[in-house]
């Protein structure tokens, strides 16, 4: 090491890793250490690897992600809340020969989007759902969402989320994984190199699997939100690892051949 | 015996200082530094030559700021 310059290992044939030309050069708008970059970077990766980004349309959602399609550089549309899998349904049976992905939040997908996204995943759409979940509603300040863990607290339930009076958390992956249409159900993380890995190899399967048009495989990342949990962002790394696994478990929850 | 040397180059004025990138690293060559950039974060900065250009900090990084570069010595 004793010889050897930065200028020397600093060349283009040493390069092993940079940022994917998928993603715009634009800042990403999210705060920092929120899992959402790094969503956005691996379902961009996995389209360059794959080399489908010129047949692939996006669908943006309503939430923190809405500006998705100024950071992803393929063609994107952008849906009503909660509408993107009924939008992903019409752009795929127009085009068939496209892959389609919708990128969505807990907000969006689990709320709002409920009866869109079961009914997309009980047809068998041939599309790609990722689902991002943090366990609140982060662009709008941290209100309490579906997916919010009893006991937690945030913003519209203050003192911490009273399942008696306001439900309990909706794990949706359970529920779609329990629908005939859907081929592949997963749950990942991206807060740690393993975790990333793990998580890119399941979007590649999904993509995989609407390549060979088997159906709807769908992918949730559990994610962080920092700014709505009022944590720094490896404290809230941390409380996701001991609060929010426990209750929805990483790993594959239906993988059909 | 052949020997792994790396280097990163990160983005300072992308860097939001979010840190996850430090305990990601194996050999302990991230930590944030005193400055801040133009945003007002104290960016991730390189602080010794012990990396080996695993990736591990550029694919945890939320932002993407950072590029690695790995070369082998013989």
């Amino acid at each position: 090491m004793a010889n050897i310059t930065k200028e020397e290992i600093r060349k283009p044939e040493n390069l092993v890793y940079k940022k994917t030309d998928l993603l715009t050069d634009k800042a990403l708008s999210y705060c920092p250490g929120c899992g959402h970059g790094t969503a956005h970077r691996i379902v961009m990766e996995v389209l360059e690897e794959m080399d489908i980004q010129d047949k692939t349309i996006g669908i943006a959602p309503v939430g923190c992600s809405v500006l998705a399609y100024d950071f992803m550089n393929i063609d994107m549309q952008q849906a009503a809340h909660g509408r993107a899998p009924a939008l992903a349904t019409a752009v795929k049976r127009l085009h068939p020969d496209k892959f389609v992905f919708t990128y969505q939040g807990d907000g969006d997908l689990a709320a709002i989007g409920t009866a869109e996204t079961i009914h997309a995943c009980n047809r068998g759409e041939n599309i790609v759902i990722i689902f991002i979940n943090n366990g609140i509603y982060g662009m709008t300040g941290g209100q309490m969402a579906p997916t919010t863990l009893p006991g937690m607290k945030s913003s519209t339930s203050p003192y911490g989320r009273d399942v008696q009076t306001m439900g309990n958390p909706l794990r949706i992956t359970e529920l779609i994984a329990q629908l005939p249409g859907t081929i592949f159900v997963t749950r990942q993380a991206v807060h740690t190199p393993a975790h990333v890995r793990k998580a890119k190899k399941a979007v590649r399967k999904a993509f995989e699997n609407q390549k060979l048009n088997k159906g709807l495989s769908f992918v949730e990342i559990v994610s962080n939100c920092n700014s709505g949990w009022k944590m720094t962002p490896l404290k809230s790394n941390e409380w996701m690892v001991d609060n929010m696994f426990p209750y929805y478990p990483l790993g594959d929850i239906k993988v059909n051949e | 015996m052949a020997k792994v040397v790396g280097d990163i180059v990160i983005d300072i004025e992308k860097c939001k200082g979010c840190s996850v990138c430090i305990p990601a690293c194996p050999q302990d060559v991230i930590a944030l530094s005193k400055n801040v950039n133009g945003k007002g974060y104290n960016y991730a900065e390189s602080i010794n030559d012990e990396c080996t250009g695993c990736t591990n900090c550029a694919i945890v990084c939320p932002d993407g700021v950072i590029t690695v570069y790995r070369k082998k010595v013989e």
